[in-house]
């Protein structure tokens, strides 16, 4: 089904580097394959943000709120049913996505700044649910040692289980983002009216894409729990969010792999910085001023402009300017 | 009759912007409105089509009542449109602005699991080659110069199959040569396709040569709505728009 969307040479290569993402975990300290884990997990969710951020020009303040919510369901599932696993599993990314739908069917109704703002404060409802409420969700102590199936409770056995479905889940992204729908969230990212005035209707596309980003969300909290055993209210606190939202910055958010990539470099430097320093909100400031002012296009978007392997890649254009007499889309037409 | 606007008003503010217009237009037919600059023909434009919401009056395609529908829904119910500054997708390629139209028509934009470059090829390619575009199907849309963009909005309006082609000042910062071209293709498409098209235009010229019925609009208003001839004639229009001749 990839042929004809990806070139030969990207699917050998990507093969390739899944292979020896199999391999490594025997040939390196327990430690590394933790952090490589944690990369896979920390890159699907800012993959799945920028779904709606780089290809759907949305401004999704939170999206934490959709990884948190996976990654409780799957915790309060585990932990106070007897239902398997595998229903867990299955049914945490889509209590994610009917979150999503939830906070999206409001969040859609507004505008750019508007509606990232929307989405911190239903986000940060949730989140205060989650904090206050002890008895069901443990309150600021979340939830820990959540039993998982034995197959994959080890670190090495979660590290391929996590591998497995962040391949998959990268390779469903990148089928949507390569189908009609996600051709078509790209114009409505490029010119909403114009968009309309050919049928299509933006706010459905929006919602869904929403919907889609926060199941991919949702699996990411899967992950997260598969590989650290518990869950606690900072993962649906804004401040992940930014950082998840940084991550689709530094790393390119006009490119599909470069969120992965912001993932790696901001878990990597977490990592470390956090071992020798406790300055890292002060580093992620520093960061952030860099990138604004050397990379606005992010690493991946940098590097690909310079070795012109612009696959992916499109030189930002000025919007377009619209006839000044002509009317805004139709969601935001509100005579005054 | 497929187009009928009824006493329709339309203010920004306590300015009124289109005040009292008529229009009919009849299957078939190539109607152009004429009237100076800041007359409200764009602005009637977008009332018909959607972008805007009319204050007061009626809108009638096909009998029923389109006033207020979002500009999705009209354009399902068969009306599509060009902007009079080029309105297309800047980053995506001149095959690519038309599919999704073409996409959106066969309700298919919201699939999922299929690559979408083989989807709806054949339908894109022919209207681009009806328009004259086919070979320029892989660049920029951005990058085409002004007039190939103003034809590629009307090959976007093609995909989506309308009855009727709204176009606002198609030929606007076209050179002569390109202004009779555009007429050329958009009377040849009404032929072939069948497509009704309603119009506005500055260039009198032009307006005399392919208008079947010309509506002429003043301050928002409609003065009158006639064939080319009796508007011609009409002292009313001489005074206000035409200059005595
Ligand atoms: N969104 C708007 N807000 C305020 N005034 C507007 C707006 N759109 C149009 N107008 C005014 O309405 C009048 C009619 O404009 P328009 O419909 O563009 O005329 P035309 O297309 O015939 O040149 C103009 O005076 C214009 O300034
Ligand atoms: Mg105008």
């Amino acid at each position: 089904m990839l042929t004809g969307i990806v070139d030969g040479r990207w699917l050998a290569a990507a093969v390739i580097v899944v292979a020896a993402l199999f391999v490594l975990p025997s040939l390196i300290p327990p430690f590394y394959v933790y952090m490589l884990a944690l990369i896979f997990v920390t890159a699907l969710l800012a993959m799945s943000l920028n779904l709606v951020l780089g290809y759907g020009g949305l401004y999704q303040f939170h999206h934490g709120v959709f990884y948190g919510v996976g990654a409780y369901a799957v915790a309060l599932i585990l932990k106070k049913t007897s239902l398997p696993a595998g229903v867990a599993f299955i049914a945490a990314p889509i209590v994610a996505a009917i979150t999503g739908l939830l906070i999206g069917w409001f969040c859609v109704r507004l505008t750019e700044l508007y509606f990232g703002m929307l989405q911190i404060s239903l986000g940060s409802l949730i989140w205060a649910i989650v904090f206050r409420w002890y008895s069901f969700t443990g309150g600021d102590d979340g939830i820990h040692g959540i039993p998982l199936p034995p197959a994959i409770s080890s670190l090495q056995s979660s590290y391929y289980f996590i591998l497995s479905i962040f391949a998959l889940s990268v390779a469903a992204l990148y089928l949507i983002i390569k189908s009609p729908f996600g051709a078509t969230l790209q114009a409505t990212r490029d010119n909403p009216q114009r968009c309309e005035a050919i049928g299509v209707n933006v706010r459905r596309h929006q919602l869904m894409g929403i919907v889609i980003a926060s199941f991919f969300g949702g699996v990411a909290g899967v992950l997260f729990v598969v590989l650290e055993h518990s869950v606690f209210p900072d993962l649906l606190f804004w401040v992940l969010s930014l950082e998840v939202f940084i991550m689709c910055l530094l790393g390119g958010w006009f490119t599909f792999l470069g969120p992965a990539l912001g993932a790696g470099i901001i878990v990597t430097l977490r990592t470390f910085a956090g071992i020798y320093t406790e300055y890292w909100t002060a580093i992620m400031g520093v960061l952030l001023i860099l990138l604004i002012f050397f990379l606005p296009e992010g690493v991946m978007g940098f590097l690909l402009s310079k070795f012109k392997g612009r696959s992916e890649h499109v030189e930002p254009v000025p919007a377009p300017s619209l006839d000044t007499t002509a009317a805004r889309p139709s969601t935001d037409v509100a005579s005054s | 009759m497929m187009l009928q606007v009824e006493g329709a008003y339309k203010s920004f503010g306590d300015f009124g912007a289109v005040n009292g217009a008529n229009l009919t237009v009849s299957e078939g037919e190539l109607v152009v409105v004429i009237g100076p600059n800041g007359a409200g023909k764009t602005t009637l434009f977008n009332l018909i089509a959607g972008q805007l919401k009319l204050d007061q009056g009626q809108i009638l395609f096909g009998g029923e009542n389109i006033a207020g529908l979002p500009p999705y829904e009209i354009c399902e119910r068969g009306i599509a449109r060009s902007f009079q500054i080029a309105n297309i997708f800047h980053r995506l390629t001149v095959f690519e602005n038309v599919q999704v139209a073409v996409l959106a028509e066969q309700r298919k934009s919201t699939s999922l699991f299929r690559p979408a470059y083989n989807m709806a090829v054949e339908e894109t390619n022919s209207i681009l080659e009806s328009v004259g575009l086919l070979h320029k199907a892989g660049n920029i849309a951005g990058a085409l110069s002004h007039g190939d963009q103003r034809i590629l909005e009307i090959a976007m309006a093609l995909g989506n199959e309308p009855e009727l082609l709204v176009l606002d000042e198609p030929t606007a910062g076209m050179s002569p040569e390109e202004t009779f071209a555009a007429m050329e293709l958009i009377q040849q498409l009404a032929r072939e396709r069948g497509i009704t098209i309603l119009l506005c235009e500055h260039d009198m010229d032009v307006v005399f040569s392919v208008a079947e019925s010309i509506m002429v609009m003043h301050q928002g208003r409609t003065l009158l709505q006639d064939e080319p001839e009796a508007v011609r004639c009409n002292a009313e229009v001489q005074e206000a728009y035409l200059g005595v001749s």
